[in-house]
């Protein structure tokens, strides 16, 4: 500040302009961000991996790996709007299990495969609905009340079957069309990834170029200030979280459409991984930061890893601790940049 | 004719009587000076006009016509602004999303509204420009220096034509040499005819910028009068109520 009023005086804005208050140039905030960090892990373990082990890169590795971080990387990308509110959503694995039952249920009774696509979503979108409700307008804390329904998602799950998986396999010509609609890879690319490709697209797009997006960025950096200056606070708190919801139905029916039945475990502690995707994305759990592709690339690094040790013969009980290490490096460069 | 006018404007919070029947005139182009101690019901007055508290009794006209707002964005729809306190800023945003917060510039691309960027900072700029504030739209609000970020709050109240701007201890949290920037940003307020109403803590302040100067103490007016009129030693024994009233 005392520089500010003292160039101005003598007239030598060049030099403030160069000393202080700089615009940052692309290049700064490229190199400021976190995602753009694990990109390069990300790429980097690409590279050391596939000259390590010749499987890595072979087709059907990268198939896999691209496959299994979408079911995660979805939820990512919806859990990212709720996390940049400041909030917290427990409940998406909960929700895609009972969502993946739900259409199961659906379909094996014989309605049309349309029908157990909306029974998915309407499905989704009603947890999301009781989480959104609950926590603007009643304001009790996210991280309660997703406990909450992440419970009673989980014991509807249960009840509606009594526990028994629901098979897809050979129930009917509509199971199969959802299996082929789903499950496919139009253009050599998994179903899942297209649907991830085109979600993350459209929320990315939609947080940075609409007033809902700056609203809910708004609403991390300072709430209060929100509400005052007539941010419709509530209403974008319910939508986000209906959006969670809607990307943990997305990939429950995603999800059943690969394994070909529903379990009533399905998507359990998967909420962990979505949340760890989301942190080590760049994502801070106090409000107002974060980003759609974050969310995937945080998952596609949580895979690579997953994937890595695998193939290089580690036992798989150590995972969880490459996972712990790297959300903690991610959370730890996250200071380091500030 | 005045601006605003306040009448018998009385707030209880349970049992505690926060406001006393106070009355309140601001005319355009003046700036009111508004002191008291802690708790006198400064805050509380300009939250009442601002419509974040309705007053357990008493009116409030705006040029003339009594008004009754519910929430803060129709005393905005109506020309009045508020720089709060703690000027309600998000760290995260840039300037100019601040400034335009809640109030965002969209154009139309098909059927989408989207949010119209160059528009903003285009806007932004000029109005950091009018207030002669080194503010720069793109900047995030994070890394400004307390007299930017007022400046920020500012430009946000200038946003529309408001005719009047309430200030909550717009000094309070800031160095010596930013105090100065605020200043100079409350008289380039004045000088296009808008109505400031500046809550301070801070005398020198008061009696740098102020027109009249009105005091507070326990809930009730007990000055309003000509700057001129006053002196420093006046208020303080206002305030503390050593002298009872003027
Ligand atoms: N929201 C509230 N609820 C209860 N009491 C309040 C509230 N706001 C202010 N008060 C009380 O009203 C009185 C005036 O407070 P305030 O207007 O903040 O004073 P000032 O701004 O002059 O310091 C104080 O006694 C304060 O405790
Ligand atoms: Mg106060």
């Amino acid at each position: 500040m005392a520089q500010d009023v003292e160039t101005q005086a003598g007239g030598n804005v060049a030099i403030k302009d160069m000393l202080h208050n700089k615009e940052a140039t692309w290049l700064q905030i490229m190199l400021s961000s976190q995602p753009f960090w694990i990109t390069m892990s990300v790429l980097a373990i690409v590279v050391v991996m596939s000259f390590v082990n010749e499987n890595f890169l072979s087709t059907g590795n990268f198939f896999n790996i691209t496959r299994n971080f979408s079911f995660i990387a979805v939820m990512a990308v919806g859990m990212t709007t709720v996390i940049i509110t400041a909030g917290i959503d427990l409940s998406v694995g909960s929700t895609l299990g009972l969502v993946a039952m739900a259409s199961a249920v659906t379909i094996s009774n014989g309605y049309p495969m349309e029908a157990a696509i909306a029974v998915g979503i309407a499905t989704s979108l009603a947890v999301g609905f009781v989480n959104g409700v609950l926590i603007a307008h009643l304001r009790l804390s996210p991280f309660i009340v997703t406990l909450g329904t992440l419970s009673i998602a989980r014991s509807l799950t249960l009840i509606l079957t009594g526990a028994t998986p629901v098979t897809l396999r050979r129930v009917g010509e509509e199971a199969d069309r959802f299996r082929e609609a789903l499950a496919g890879t139009p253009l050599g690319v998994s179903t899942p990834v297209w649907v991830l490709l085109v979600l993350t697209i459209v929320v990315a797009f939609m947080l940075r170029y609409t007033a809902w997006g700056r609203h809910v960025y708004a609403i991390g950096g300072n709430e209060q200030a929100a509400r005052l200056n007539g941010v419709p606070v509530d209403q974008v708190k319910v939508s986000v979280y209906m959006l969670s919801a809607l990307t943990a139905g997305i990939s429950g029916l995603l999800v059943l459409a690969w394994a070909g039945s529903a379990l009533s475990n399905f998507g359990q502690t998967w909420e962990l991984r979505v949340i760890a995707s989301t942190v080590i994305g760049g994502a801070n759990l106090m409000g107002g930061v974060g980003s759609a592709y974050g969310g995937v690339i945080g998952a596609a690094l949580i895979e690579i890893i997953r994937n890595s040790l695998l193939l290089a013969g580690v036992n798989t009980f150590w995972q969880g601790t490459f996972v712990g290490l790297f959300i903690l490096f991610a959370v730890l460069l996250e200071k380091v940049r500030k | 004719m005045a601006l605003l006018e306040l009448r018998k404007i009385a707030k209880n919070f349970g049992a505690i009587r926060a406001l006393d029947e106070v009355d309140l005139r601001v005319e355009p182009g003046q700036v009111l000076g508004l002191m008291g101690d802690n708790g006198a019901g400064k805050s509380t007055l300009v939250k009442i006009i601002a419509g974040n508290f309705r007053a357990t009794s008493g009116a409030i006209m705006l040029n003339d016509e009594e008004v009754h707002f519910h929430r803060p964005i129709e005393a905005r729809k109506n020309g009045i602004e508020v720089v709060y306190q703690d000027l309600a800023l998000c760290d995260n945003l840039t300037a100019a999303a601040n400034v335009f917060l809640g109030r965002e510039l969209k154009r139309k691309i098909g059927p989408l509204r989207i949010l119209n960027y160059s528009a903003m900072y285009a806007r932004a700029g000029a109005l950091f420009g009018e207030l002669k504030s080194e503010t720069r739209p793109r900047d995030l609000v994070r890394q400004m220096s307390g007299g930017q970020r007022q400046a920020v709050a500012i430009a946000r109240a200038r946003l529309t034509d408001s005719q009047i701007v309430l200030m909550d201890e717009p000094t309070a949290a800031i160095s010596v040499r930013q105090v100065v920037e605020v200043l100079d940003l409350i008289r380039r307020l004045r000088d296009q005819n808008v109505a400031v109403l500046l809550v301070s803590h801070r005398m020198p302040d008061v009696f740098a910028v102020a027109d009249r100067i009105m005091v507070m103490r326990r809930g009730r007016k007990v000055a309003d009068k000509a700057i001129s009129d006053s002196s420093p030693e006046e208020v303080t024994g206002l305030i503390t109520g050593a002298i009872e009233a003027a």
